[in-house]
């Protein structure tokens, strides 16, 4: 028991942490992110995670740059999960010819693996903007969670509660919202968590084949695939810009380890 | 047998929503391939020639059923680019990211499933929480990172491997074969996390129900249990997954043959894109597709093999 | 146990299936002869005499030269092909497939004498009428404008067993340069797949998106070229490069980053040579609010080109103030450079005459696939907000650029670097006429036009020197665009390798690189 909210707790106080260092970067940065110069140096004092190819402050676009990812990831889970759940709800519900229907669309489109898929998206809306990374990895997002919500909309559907609700003639609307919603939460907001890495993951990917978010309003998957390059004489731009990928993803990760401990199934 | 139909019936279904879907995808917003290969020399004589000549004049419905057979002709259509048959251009290259892809998977699946049972035989033992932490670790680690770690650290340093040159499949194979196994791994990291996660999951699941204290308290040991009965029991979902695995190894594949420089479909297909080349995307994807829900069906029938129990339950 | 033996017969039958699968693997390599090329040169330990050269992008369409367009193809097809002249590092031109040529007294008849026992890599001999063919292909006009627009002045071509001799309809003294366009065989059809030239080496393979192999031709006329074999592989990311050039995998590679270069320091000789290309900030003069020379020249003023080259390029690359770069010694004016010095007050001033005073917004497009162009972008966009201009980066793909902005003008600025297709001024300064096909800045200047055409109406060359010298300050005078750099070349080539020679055109001849 004490170790499953260790987990959550872990998570939240290092994810607590990036949300902070985010926040702060909306009004304060130690540098101009976008301030050029020639001198390119390790870390020091002025720098604390060094300068790089451009003698900017890496620690100030690191920050500016998970502001960046961060809002990409929100965002692209945000559409994959509304929309997932909308459509996991009126399949799983209602069943019948629409569940056949949306569901053969929707193994048709886990088909294509999610980097595929944006690829797909992208090359169709057109690459660089920011705008259109969203959509395309929001778009991928849609199927897992309709899938997932599917399966517990169906289960609740023939509860006892809900035949009771639809019996004093609740409308099918607020059965589903006010009735079963909360009660799928428990499934949702793990595969949320999971999501979100994805995105961030994904965002990263993306960016390191060229097509995802553009300078110099740089993402940290940018900023990873570029750092890179010059792996041989500033080992610390690819450190410092990989070291807070992974502090995101890893620190969402322990949160839905310790919310699926929570609901007391581990997988 | 009837259940097998079904789900290969399922399949087909699927493929042909899948090409669909990629077919008008494409066909609706790559406008003219023709007004691409003229390009600046565009005229409407020329175009009208090299579209008749293409095919392009067509209607919509008879162009698919005439791309669609051609996966089994062989006649995909010609790339803009590089003016030669697709299929020409794509197939050896399938065929790297095909054992690519089954390097890989097989990489995840020996490694996972040991892993997992070890890892939920200690369950709750000293080292637990590292190894989960570990493991949420693995899962933050973007694939191309990996990749330039393992190439500097076993190509650079260690001098295992050489980073760049990819031998040619078909006269070094094994050579090749050693050369994808660290692009493999470094697509496995992850993956492997998962599926050990998964997998240990399921087994503690298994281990908490009524069967296991039976046995337990008939005087069989834990061990005997878990590799007597709970192991089939929990192996359904992670063969599920790792049927999933395959799409995350061909999404992974596409930006780790970029790291590696290996000649497979990923490139291609980045390249496509940005080339326009859309009659190679179109057969890239929905290859890739297929090999995507073939992997899903095999499982679901290995499922049934496993699990009779989904022999009545019909869909999983 | 029987599920053990199921599982088990499954792993062995894919495996099998792969080992089945991958016997074919070599049908993709394509042969110039219709030969299989050479079993095991991947495979097996490579024999001391061949390199491996690391490219960017894939070679464009077809392979012929006379199609190609893309300065990447010409690049390593220098090597393949040569014309009846051919250049030199120093920027001069020599006879090739040409043993040498006679000028008529009115200079419109030249006549070339073929060299003796030059041959095809097929074997063939080269005749004249190869000759006439090649020339008439690049000039035949009837399926709209010719390969090569310049030889539509060429008015009657004859051939004799051993001669050639094109008559002009007009002296003019750039013919001679683009004679440097490659002589094919008459009787081919197979140049986009398997190209056939005369140059020191002979094409074997192309596997797409993959590699291009070269071999030494034996038979060449002048002298052979030192390695036996040349093979071009793709890389698209610089970190894949990078770990190529370390491992081993490759041994050369042109274009290098600052950064990447620093980095290979230890393994390699860097070499630095000039790109030969105007980088420039290329502006739409037919869109607002480019249409204002004002605020063209605001620009100027902003954009502090030192500061670029020091910021994204360590201080490596040229200055340059107009459509010239320094390797033209003849043309290039080292003057126009410093025309507008950095001046934000002046620039602001200049912004609002022109009725911004408050700066405004604007879109640099930039091809996502060259990275120096988006590093220059960068540092514009910093560079712009000193005066109240946001600029914005908008990154396309290559193939995006080249039908958008390129042929379709419908952008507002682009970072690129324009290159000359061969040795001449006008090859720099056409497009800027308000009537060329290629002009995509939409620049449209009067004064320019009457230039270029009393340029090509003069006859001697020194008469003509002064009238480019004169476009190209006209270009700087109207700020036609905000002109950079000419970048520097930046080329690891691995110790122990030796010979490399750069050119005033963006070639890469490896037929005098050798081992020491």
């Amino acid at each position: 028991m004490r170790r499953r909210n260790s987990y959550l707790t872990a998570g939240l106080i290092l994810a607590g942490l990036t949300a902070a260092l985010i926040l702060l970067s909306f009004f304060w940065t130690p540098c101009d992110p976008n301030a050029m110069s020639a001198d390119r140096s390790g870390p020091s004092l002025a720098h604390l995670m060094g300068t790089d190819n451009f003698g900017r402050d890496i620690l100030s676009r690191v920050m500016k740059g998970a502001g960046a990812t961060a809002s990409i990831a929100l965002a692209t889970v945000a559409i994959g999960a509304v929309c997932g759940t909308a459509i996991g709800a009126l399949t799983g519900y209602f069943g019948g010819i629409l569940d056949e229907v949306l569901m053969r669309v929707n193994d048709a489109l886990t088909a294509f693996p999610s980097v595929l898929l944006a690829l797909v998206v992208i090359s169709v809306l057109g690459p660089g903007k920011k705008i259109n990374v969203i959509l395309a990895l929001g778009l991928v997002f849609i199927p897992s969670f309709a899938r997932l919500t599917r399966t517990a909309f169906a289960a609740f559907r023939d509860a006892n509660y809900v035949k009771c609700a639809r019996l004093m003639g609740a409308g099918s609307g607020r059965i589903l919202l006010v009735h079963i919603l909360p009660n799928v939460m428990h499934v949702l907001l793990p595969a949320l968590t999971i999501g979100f890495n994805n995105a961030v993951l994904a965002e990263a990917s993306m960016s390191y084949l060229g097509i995802g978010v553009t300078p110099p309003d740089a993402s940290l998957g940018y900023m990873l695939s570029e750092a890179q390059g010059m792996f041989g004489i500033a080992p610390w731009y690819a450190v410092g810009t990989g070291l807070v990928i992974i502090l995101m993803v890893f620190s969402l990760g322990l949160i839905g380890e310790g919310l699926q401990r929570r609901n007391g199934e581990a997988d | 047998m009837k259940y097998a139909a079904k789900k290969i019936a399922a399949m087909l279904f699927t493929m042909v929503i899948v090409s669909l879907l990629a077919f008008t995808a494409f066909s609706l917003i790559s406008g003219d391939a023709a007004e691409i290969m003229l390009g600046t020399q565009v005229t409407p004589e020329r175009l009208a020639a090299l579209r008749a000549e293409l095919g392009l004049d067509r209607p919509l419905p008879v162009r698919y059923v005439s791309w669609l057979l051609g996966f089994f002709t062989g006649d995909l259509g010609v790339s803009i680019k590089y003016n030669q048959p697709v299929w020409d251009l794509i197939a050896p290259k399938a065929l790297v990211t095909l054992c690519l892809s089954i390097l890989c998977f097989l990489l995840i699946t020996t490694v996972s499933i040991p892993l997992g049972l070890r890892s939920a035989a200690r369950s709750g033992g000293p080292l637990d929480g590292l190894g989960t932490v570990v493991n949420q670790l693995c899962m933050a680690v973007p694939s191309f990172f990996t990749g330039i770690l393992l190439s500097w650290g076993f190509g650079i340093a260690l001098k295992w491997f050489m980073p760049g040159s990819f031998p040619d499949l078909g006269s070094d194979f094994f050579g090749a074969v050693k050369y994808l196994f660290f692009a493999a791994a470094a697509i496995a990291v992850p993956r492997v996390a998962i599926t050990v996660r998964m997998l240990r999951g399921a087994i503690l699941t298994e281990m908490r129900k009524d069967y296991v204290r039976t046995a337990i308290s008939r005087g069989a040991t834990r061990r005997q249990v878990l590799y007597r009965h709970v192991l089939k029991n929990s192996l359904a979902p992670v063969v599920t997954l790792l049927a999933q695995t395959m799409a995350e190894i061909v999404a992974a594949g596409i930006v780790v043959e970029q790291v590696f420089v290996i000649p497979g479909l990923g490139r291609m297909l980045v390249a496509s894109i940005s080339n326009r080349d859309y009659p190679v995307v179109q057969a890239i994807v929905v290859i890739l597709a297929f090999w995507v829900v073939l992997a899903g069906t095999a499982a679901d029938i290995i499922n049934q093999r496993i699990d009779p129990r989904l022999r009545l339950g019909g869909d999983t | 146990m029987r599920k053990k033996l199921l599982s088990l017969l499954l792993l062995v039958s894919l495996l099998s299936a792969v080992l089945c699968g991958c016997k074919d693997g070599s049908a993709e390599q394509r042969t110039a002869d219709g030969q299989e090329p050479a079993i095991g040169s991947t495979g097996e330990t490579p024999p001391a005499n061949e390199i491996t050269v690391g490219i960017a992008q894939d070679l464009d369409d077809s392979l012929d030269p006379h199609k190609a367009v893309a300065a990447g193809t010409k690049e390593v097809m220098f090597n393949v092909f040569e014309g009846l002249m051919k250049p030199t590092p120093d920027g001069d031109l020599i006879p090739a497939v040409a043993d040498h040529y006679e000028l008529s007294e009115d200079k419109t008849t030249y006549t070339f004498t073929l060299r003796q026992g030059v041959q095809f890599h097929n074997g063939e001999p080269v005749e004249t009428r190869d000759v006439v063919y090649s020339i008439q292909r690049c000039a035949d006009d009837s399926e709209g404008e010719p390969l090569v627009p310049a030889l539509s002045a060429v008015q009657n071509i004859t051939a004799d067993d051993t001669t050639v001799t094109i008559t002009l309809d007009q002296p003019n003294t750039e013919f001679l340069s683009y004679l440097t366009l490659a002589i094919l065989p008459e009787d081919y059809d197979q140049q986009d797949t398997a190209p056939v030239g005369t140059g020191p080496f002979k094409f074997v393979s192309r596997a797409a998106q993959d590699n291009i192999v070269l071999e030494r031709f034996n038979s060449y006329w002048g002298t052979p070229a030192y390695l036996e074999r040349v093979t071009f592989k793709i890389m698209e990311n610089t970190d894949s490069i990078i770990i190529s050039l370390q491992s081993g995998a490759v041994d050369l590679c042109a274009h290098l980053s600052t950064t990447t270069a620093a980095q290979l320091e230890n393994d390699f000789n860097i070499e630095e040579g000039t790109m030969n290309l105007v980088q420039a900030l290329y502006l739409n003069n037919a869109e607002k609010p480019f249409d204002d020379i004002r605020v063209r020249q605001a620009l100027c003023y902003a954009v502090d080109k030192q500061g670029i080259i020091d910021i994204a390029f360590a201080g490596y690359g040229h200055p340059i103030g107009s459509s010239m770069y320094p390797a033209f010694g003849k043309y290039f004016d080292e003057s126009l450079t410093n025309r507008y010095t950095p001046d934000l007050e002046k620039a602001k001033q200049l912004l609002s005459d022109a009725g911004y005073p408050d700066g405004f917004s604007m879109t640099i497009t930039v091809p996502s696939n060259y990275q120096p162009h988006i590093d220059t972008a960068q540092v514009i966009v910093g560079q712009l907000a000193q005066i109240g201009v946001t600029a914005e980066i908008q990154l396309v793909e290559w193939g995006t650029w080249l039908s958008d902005v390129y042929a379709g003008r419908q952008f507002q600025s682009t970072v690129v670097g324009v290159d000359a297709s061969n040795m001449t001024a006008r090859a720099l300064l056409e497009r800027f006429s308000s009537t060329a096909g290629n002009n995509f800045i939409n620049y449209n200047n009067a004064e320019y036009d009457a230039l270029f055409a009393k340029a090509l109406a003069s006859f001697d060359d020194a008469g003509q020197t002064a009238v480019y010298k004169q476009m190209l300050e006209s270009l700087t005078e109207n700020a036609a665009n905000v002109y950079i750099q000419d970048l520097a070349d930046l080329v690891a080539v691995r110790k122990g390798l030796t010979g490399l020679q750069f050119y005033p055109i963006y070639v890469l001849d490896l037929s005098t690189v050798r081992y020491e």
